[in-house]
């Protein structure tokens, strides 16, 4: 059988620095076709060699086994390879057929738009996957999950051969995800390909017929998933042993846990609206206090909660020892409380800043005398956390948004202990965030722990809240329902914990 | 396999951020060197400085308000408000009878009620979010309509040297309001490289969420740069002021806001914020007045000098396109 891409020796730097090195991947028509590796290996730049947003150095693309020409994306979308980004290039306030048919509507009398044509084309392209949906309605009023699948709906209305999904379903919840490999199944018995990017190794085992890893620009290699392990993977993504790695466990938390100290934070009964209704807690110096729950359970309002974003309505906040809620950010800073927000793009970094410039802002009031920046003490305090958090940059003027989504949270990190808040409340800090630089982060919180600061760790993994918090408090629609301490909590216990409190509610997935 | 890049790619890689600013300011004074009569003499360098430092002190603040992911339609409005104030005070009775006290009073007190402008912009803007561009209008309306009022629409005439001295004084033989604008420009400088303020102003264009969450004064930064664009604003509107003797509310300042806007997105600030080029801004404010001075020296109409602005408006804005990409 004919490779419907194939692609041999890409060579690709950037500013004399290889971003890809004898780079191979082959896909097959109609299969589904993984692609993993750590942020930084050349996942996104052998997609954009394959979508002619980067010219190649070298090497040979193939499509149906013909030279490719492609050299923009829009030839690349129209030679059938469609990709679906995580930030969706709809257009969220008009209706779901104009987004599906956009530019390529069908004309009555030449000029008008025939809208009753393109409103049934829009519903039987959706009906194709079981979406049945109002389509005359705004596709901002949908879920995230239903605008990406409009978005596939829209690639393959227009005939793609190979969809490109990069990190589809680091926005969904469990149920949306359900319906996304729906969709997937569906291409794939359509004799669509599709191209899987993933940090989520579970997932492929799920849809997946094969598995390419990188690492450092290079393929590592590929493999039949269902022949392959998890731990397999994780071993080529980091070019490590795997024997070594299952003997280690999976992330790097485990270890002596400091002696608790005195308490820092008390939340009582806080309420700051109807997502965060009932939250209690309680912080000693020298400890993990996880958050468990589902998506839209109130964890992260309950951080806002601490760090003064969202004003409570009732209960009470008491930080060492003091009554009273930070009445803003900046005003939480002060009092000795850091934030690293879930989402590092809208919430994080400053794209077009430094990575020095990015690292001390919240550290700025601290760095100045009367409004002026000390720079010789900035580049000392930023040198010390690239070299402490092995944060990869060209320099520490380098604009972060040229960085890896993983170095990129480590400078994010960095942005927060060098303030050395007493109260570092962490939300999905190993999100999004590859294998490697997990662990390497993981391992920064239990070190700043055990010198005798308190940690708030907010994590969708059950893995993360098990092996790293010492004690869990399970949260369920706004209210903290539970409270689980270590030794002795499994994932069954913490996943029992939740599901206990959601049998109430009828689903598992109820949001 | 590397192909060749692109023109407009090729000169937003270069490494001068001014690059193409530079480049039409460059074929602007060659142009005009063997083109213009007299263009090199000193008188033409003086007219030419006397006229563009009103658009670089008002473009200098734009730049600030735009680098916030503002923008400030009102600046041309404040000018004229200013610019009436003025007269009123030094002609008054007490300015008349105290003539040093009376050109300081009009001096300080049109800056101030122009920062007062400037708080009411960034409140809107800050504080009750309002759209930037349906705040400021509300100034660019009335703003000049309040001054029209004070002056019942006259042309106020005056004849005073020491006010005058703002619009055609001279400093080592070049004006007085060239050598201001490069003052504010130098300390613009400083602000925005060394200090806290400068630093939140860019984070915050940059990304106004991310800057909040990291403690950054975001409301009192964003009020400040309104407030520092509308008293530069008033500034300018003295200076033109002092240039005519006379004060015209339903001239002075008129269309600034676009020249001001336009003279900032030639020197390299994007509209959508987190950058605040301010010696960009006096770039920009140069190769605008050079172009009109071009035109006009050269007996091309005054409406056809508007379509060339444009023209000049579209090249920074497409050149500004391929060096985000």
């Amino acid at each position: 059988m004919n490779a419907l891409v194939s692609m041999s020796g890409i060579e690709k730097s950037f500013a004399g620095v290889p971003a890809l090195s004898q780079a191979n991947l082959e896909i097959a028509p109609g299969e589904v076709h993984a692609l993993i590796g750590q942020n930084g290996a050349g996942k996104s730049t052998m997609i954009k060699v394959l979508t002619g947003v980067y010219d190649r150095d070298a090497g040979d693309v193939h499509l149906a086994g013909v030279p490719s020409r492609i050299s923009t994306p829009r030839e690349a979308q129209e030679s059938g390879i469609a990709t679906i980004y995580q930030e969706l290039n709809l257009v969220p306030l008009r209706s779901v057929t104009e987004n599906i048919i956009m530019g390529y509507e069908p004309k009555r009398l030449g000029f008008l738009v025939d809208w009753r044509e393109g409103n049934m084309r829009a519903r039987e392209v959706l009906m194709r996957f079981g979406i049945d949906i109002d389509v005359t309605e705004p596709l901002g009023n949908f879920s995230t999950a239903i605008q990406q699948l409009v978005a596939i709906a829209r690639a393959v209305s227009l005939d793609a051969k190979l969809v490109i999904m990069d990190e589809p379903t680091s926005s969904l919840d469990a149920s949306e995800v359900e319906v996304l490999f729906g969709v997937v199944r569906e291409l794939k018995k359509q004799g669509v390909s599709v191209l899987y990017v993933s940090h989520f190794l579970d997932e492929l085992f799920q849809i997946c017929d094969r598995v390419t890893t990188m690492r450092d620009g290079r393929t590592v290699s590929t493999r039949n998933v269902q022949d392959t392990t998890k731990l397999e993977m994780i071993a080529d993504m980091l070019g490590r042993n795997k024997d070594e790695i299952a003997a280690d466990g999976l992330t790097d938390f485990a270890g002596a846990k400091a002696k608790k100290g005195d308490i820092v934070l008390r939340a009582d009964s806080v309420s700051t609206g109807p997502r965060l209704t009932h939250f209690d807690l309680t912080l000693h110096r020298g400890e993990i206090v996880g958050l468990g729950g589902l998506l839209g359970s109130g964890r992260t309002e309950a951080a806002r909660a601490l760090f003064g974003v969202d004003g409570k309505r009732s209960g009470a906040i008491e930080l060492h020892g003091v009554v009273g809620q930070p009445s803003g950010p900046g005003d939480a800073i002060v009092n000795g409380v850091g934030f690293l927000t879930e989402d590092r793009k809208a919430e994080g970094i400053i794209p077009d800043m430094s990575v020095r410039e990015n690292m001390t802002l919240a550290l700025l009031p601290k760095l100045a005398s009367r409004g002026q920046i000390d720079f010789a003490r900035e580049r000392e305090i930023v040198q010390a956390f690239i070299d402490d958090l092995g944060i990869k940059a060209a320099h520490m003027d380098q604009p972060i948004r040229e960085l890896s989504g993983g170095n990129q949270q480590k400078v994010l990190l960095a942005r927060w202990l060098a303030t050395q808040p007493d109260i570092l409340i962490l939300d999905e800090p190993t999100r999004g965030v590859d294998v490697g630089a997990k662990r390497e982060i993981q391992s920064f919180i239990r070190s700043y722990v055990e010198k005798g600061f308190g940690v708030v760790l907010i994590s969708s993994e059950f893995e993360e809240l098990v092996e790293g918090a010492d004690r869990i408090v399970v949260m369920h629609e706004g209210r903290s329902v539970k409270e689980l301490t270590n030794p002795g909590v499994t994932e069954n216990i913490l996943v029992r914990a939740l599901a206990h409190h959601e049998e109430g509610t009828g689903s598992w997935n109820a949001q | 396999m590397e192909r060749a890049m692109k023109l407009p790619q090729r000169v937003a890689s270069m490494p001068f951020r001014f690059h193409g600013g530079i480049a039409a300011l460059v074929a602007l004074l060659v142009f005009n060197a063997f083109f213009t009569p007299n263009f090199l003499q000193l008188q033409t360098l003086f007219v030419n400085i006397s006229q563009v430092a009103t658009i670089a002190i008002v473009a200098m603040g734009m730049t600030l308000v735009i680098a916030t992911g503002g923008i400030d339609l009102s600046v041309g409005a404040v000018m004229a408000l200013a610019g009436a104030l003025a007269p009123l005070i030094f002609l008054s009775d007490l300015g008349s009878a105290n003539p040093m006290l009376g050109v300081t009073l009009a001096i300080v007190l049109p800056l101030f009620i122009a920062g007062l402008c400037g708080v009411f912009n960034g409140v809107m803007v800050a504080v009750l979010n309002v759209q930037p561009i349906v705040a400021t209008l509300i100034l660019f309306i009335s703003g000049r309509g309040i001054a029209q009022v004070l002056t019942n629409g006259n042309l106020q005439t005056f004849s005073n040297p020491s006010f005058s001295y703002l619009g055609t004084g001279k400093v080592l033989g070049l004006p007085f309001q060239g050598w201001l604008a490069l003052a504010i420009a130098c300390v613009l400088f400083w602000v925005i490289t060394r200090t806290t303020w400068g630093r939140y102003l860019l984070a915050i264009g940059g990304n106004e969420r991310a800057a909040y969450l990291s403690g950054g004064p975001v409301r009192r930064v964003k009020i400040g740069a309104y407030v520092i664009c509308a008293v530069l604003a008033g500034l300018a509107g003295l200076i033109v002021v002092a240039i005519n003797s006379a004060s015209d509310a339903a001239r002075n300042g008129n269309l600034m806001e676009l020249d001001a806007i336009a003279a900032a997105v030639v020197g390299g600030a994007l509209l959508q914020g987190g950058r605040a080029p301010i010696f960009g801004a006096i770039l920009g404010a140069v190769i605008i007045q050079l172009v009109k001075y071009t035109l006009l020296a050269n007996g091309v109409e005054d409406e056809v000098a508007l379509i060339a602005k444009a023209v000049i408006i579209i090249l920074a804005v497409w050149v500004q396109q391929f060096r985000r990409a």
